[in-house]
């Protein structure tokens, strides 16, 4: 056990293999509901909650995440209001949440920096500009970049704790309403007319993939957490057909890309992990598109061979 | 003659031109329902642009221009070809794509461009604050990307007229479309290089993702107003255009990022008319219900009476004294369903009974849809 033992790589393999391995489960409902992009609208989003996040006093992680799963489940709440309420088709919506929301993300945080700036020149003038005084220099040094492309090298013991526990929290609820999630994910009308609480089973799915975005989302960053809910899933569907199934296959799909990832970056160091991570399973998704038993490509060219 | 345009009103040239050249594309997105394939594209021309530079070791090359745009077209033909295999959706395929060609232009940067500095923060902020110091050859008195995507705007302006009724056939019917034989391919991917186009031209002055917010969230406001193409198109240019104006003044009074109050601008301008437009915004929409309530007891009353108008039971059904018992409603309810019913002219007393007005006798007729 090398990977175990070696203190720098442990944390960032253990961590992104959970994350993985989460995004995989989690983003199994998001890919069979063809919503596969809720993960990135979520992404967007949870930038203005980690600027607000830092303007409250946040500066732990848990803080952080809290943010940014605040302002994630708003925007999706919101893109399912306006979908209920106009015409206005679910993927204009999302796109244009995404945008709006990442945009004020980015006003908040030119705001801070803009005022940190300032301030080294003048004192504050107005409540405004002295109550945010104190956090507009911590939000400087924390760089936008952390948000946008994660930071999976500086992935430490602690977080890989708060991740398992929440991952853990996250698929104990799957467990408990599987059946629920399972009914109301693939033929909504007849589970409303079992009585099932619908509204209730919308919410708790927002919930947990916003909580899965936000938990993996400082570590792997906004693209590579919007891709480990889609691809992992895509390309396990290539080998099985029951839900139970791809769940755990996308799992384990998942986790294995981030591994991958891990153990990649830290050999060829200065390659960032998480790019990789993304290239890994996107190498799963072209195999298997090509060469699962049935569904491949390849087996039906040779079908299609075989029979002329 | 030399003209000298100040700098704040030179920004809003430029954030104004983005919003009109924005807004044509993305009515066409937001009615084909292809609003995340454009979210795709934005994602993806920082690739191209790695790549392009990769190429030709001049950041000022225009073939960095015609790279970002190569590389949108690339990720909408890539994620057709995943769609066409039927073993992947359309939402999943786009989720797949973008992230690996993004992830591929970061690996390339991170391996072989250390030495440039490609300042990832700026890139996805934008830099509209920058836009008036690099003027256009021609006119020397505008900042060039106010030229370049002004003659963008101007093409697609161009294009929309000349196929206008192409356009509209496509987008409303497309099976009948291709039946006449417009070829419903061409179409898509001349749509998507045109947003791609639009995109990059953009992408100096705010970004990959506020580019998203430009093209997609006028045409949606401007859905929830009309129903005619053309005052659609109208709308979102006129739309686009206000909230690059509103946007860049409010940015530049209060000292921040103008590409993200830009959208943050279009966003409140989506609220405010998702909640007032006549007809579909949430107010119509609770005043309708409201009305609904309040009228649904005075036609119940009004087919009750019609049912057994002119029958041996009137005498007993209509009188006013028991007609909770026959409505199943409570007596203090009824009273106040027939005053109101009175006072719109549905009823009148004839005595102790009630019966119907030709008015009211209109409105049960109408219930039954006869």
């Amino acid at each position: 056990m090398l990977i175990l033992d070696n203190p720098t790589l442990r944390p960032v393999a253990l961590g992104l293999t959970a994350i993985g391995v989460l995004a995989g489960l989690v983003g199994t409902f998001a890919v069979v509901r063809r919503q596969s992009l809720q993960g990135d609208a979520i992404s967007h989003a949870a930038l203005p909650g980690v600027a607000l996040a830092f303007i409250l006093g946040g500066r732990s992680p848990l803080m952080i995440v809290l943010g940014a799963a605040c302002t994630g489940w708003l925007a999706m709440t919101l893109v399912k209001g306006i979908v209920g309420r106009s015409r206005i088709p679910f993927d204009t919506a999302l796109a244009g949440a995404l945008a709006v929301f990442f945009g004020f993300g980015l006003v908040l945080i030119t705001y801070l920096r803009k005022l940190n700036q300032t301030l080294d020149t003048r004192p504050p003038v107005g409540w405004l500009e002295e109550w945010l005084q104190p956090h507009a220099r911590d939000a400087t040094n924390h760089g936008l970049e952390k948000y946008l492309f994660g930071q999976a090298a500086f992935l430490e013991d602690a977080d890989v704790t708060t991740i398992v526990g929440l991952g853990a929290a996250i698929l104990l609820l799957v467990g408990l309403f599987w059946k629920q999630l399972k009914l109301a994910s693939f033929d909504r009308d007849f589970a409303a007319s079992l009585g099932f609480p619908m509204r209730f089973l919308d919410v708790l799915m927002t919930s947990l993939i916003v909580c899965t975005v936000v938990l993996g989302l400082q570590f792997v960053g906004v693209v590579l957490m919007s891709a480990l809910l889609v691809a992992p899933v895509v390309a396990a569907r290539q080998w099985v057909d029951r839900l139970g199934m791809l769940c755990l296959l996308a799992g384990l799909l998942g986790g294995v890309a981030g591994f991958a990832g891990a153990v990649v970056g830290h050999q060829r160091s200065g390659l960032p992990a998480g790019p990789v991570v993304v290239l890994a399973v996107t190498a799963l998704v072209v195999a298997s598109i090509l060469f699962a038993p049935r569904r491949g490509i390849v087996w039906g060219l040779l079908r299609k061979r075989a029979t002329a | 003659m030399t003209i000298e345009i100040p700098y704040q009103l030179q920004v809003v040239f430029v954030l104004a031109s983005v919003g009109a050249a924005c807004a044509v594309p993305g009515v066409f997105l937001v009615l084909r329902r292809v609003a995340l394939v454009a979210d795709a594209i934005s994602h993806v021309l920082l690739f191209g642009i790695v790549v392009a530079y990769f190429a030709t070791r001049d950041l000022a090359s225009p073939w960095l221009f015609l790279g970002a745009t190569a590389s949108g077209v690339l990720t909408v033909a890539l994620v057709e070809l995943l769609r066409r295999t039927d073993r992947v959706a359309e939402d999943a395929a786009i989720g797949l794509v973008f992230p690996a060609l993004f992830a591929f232009g970061t690996l390339l940067a991170s391996l072989f461009l250390r030495s440039t500095h490609l300042d990832v923060d700026s890139v996805l902020l934008g830099f509209a604050e920058l836009s008036p110091f690099d003027r256009s050859e021609w006119f020397d008195f505008l900042p060039r990307s106010v030229v370049v995507l002004f003659g963008i705007f101007a093409v697609e302006l161009f294009l929309v007229v000349l196929f206008f009724k192409e356009l509209k056939l496509a987008t409303f019917d497309a099976a009948l479309a291709s039946t006449f034989g417009f070829a419903p391919v061409l179409l898509h991917y001349g749509l998507m290089t045109l947003t791609s186009v639009t995109a990059v031209a953009a992408f100096d002055a705010v970004g990959p993702v506020v580019v998203v917010a430009l093209l997609v969230v006028p045409a949606a406001t401007g859905y929830l107003l009309t129903d005619r193409l053309d005052a659609l198109l109208a709308l979102s240019i006129v739309l686009g255009v206000i909230g690059g104006v509103l946007g860049t003044l409010l940015a530049l009074a209060i000292d921040t990022n103008i590409a993200g109050t830009v959208a943050s601008v279009l966003g409140l301008q989506f609220g405010l008319v998702f909640t007032v437009a006549p007809g579909r915004g949430l107010i119509a929409q609770a005043r309708r219900g409201w009305q609904n309530r309040r009228e649904f007891p005075e036609r119940i009353l009004a087919i009750h009476l019609l049912q057994h108008e002119g029958t041996p039971a009137e005498d007993e059904e209509s009188r006013l004294a028991g007609l909770h018992r026959h409505l199943h409603w409570l007596p203090g309810d009824v009273l106040r369903v027939v005053r109101r019913a009175e006072r719109h002219g549905l009823v009148e007393r004839r005595g102790e009974l009630l019966a119907v007005t030709p008015a009211g006798r209109e409105l049960a007729r109408q219930s039954f849809g006869v």
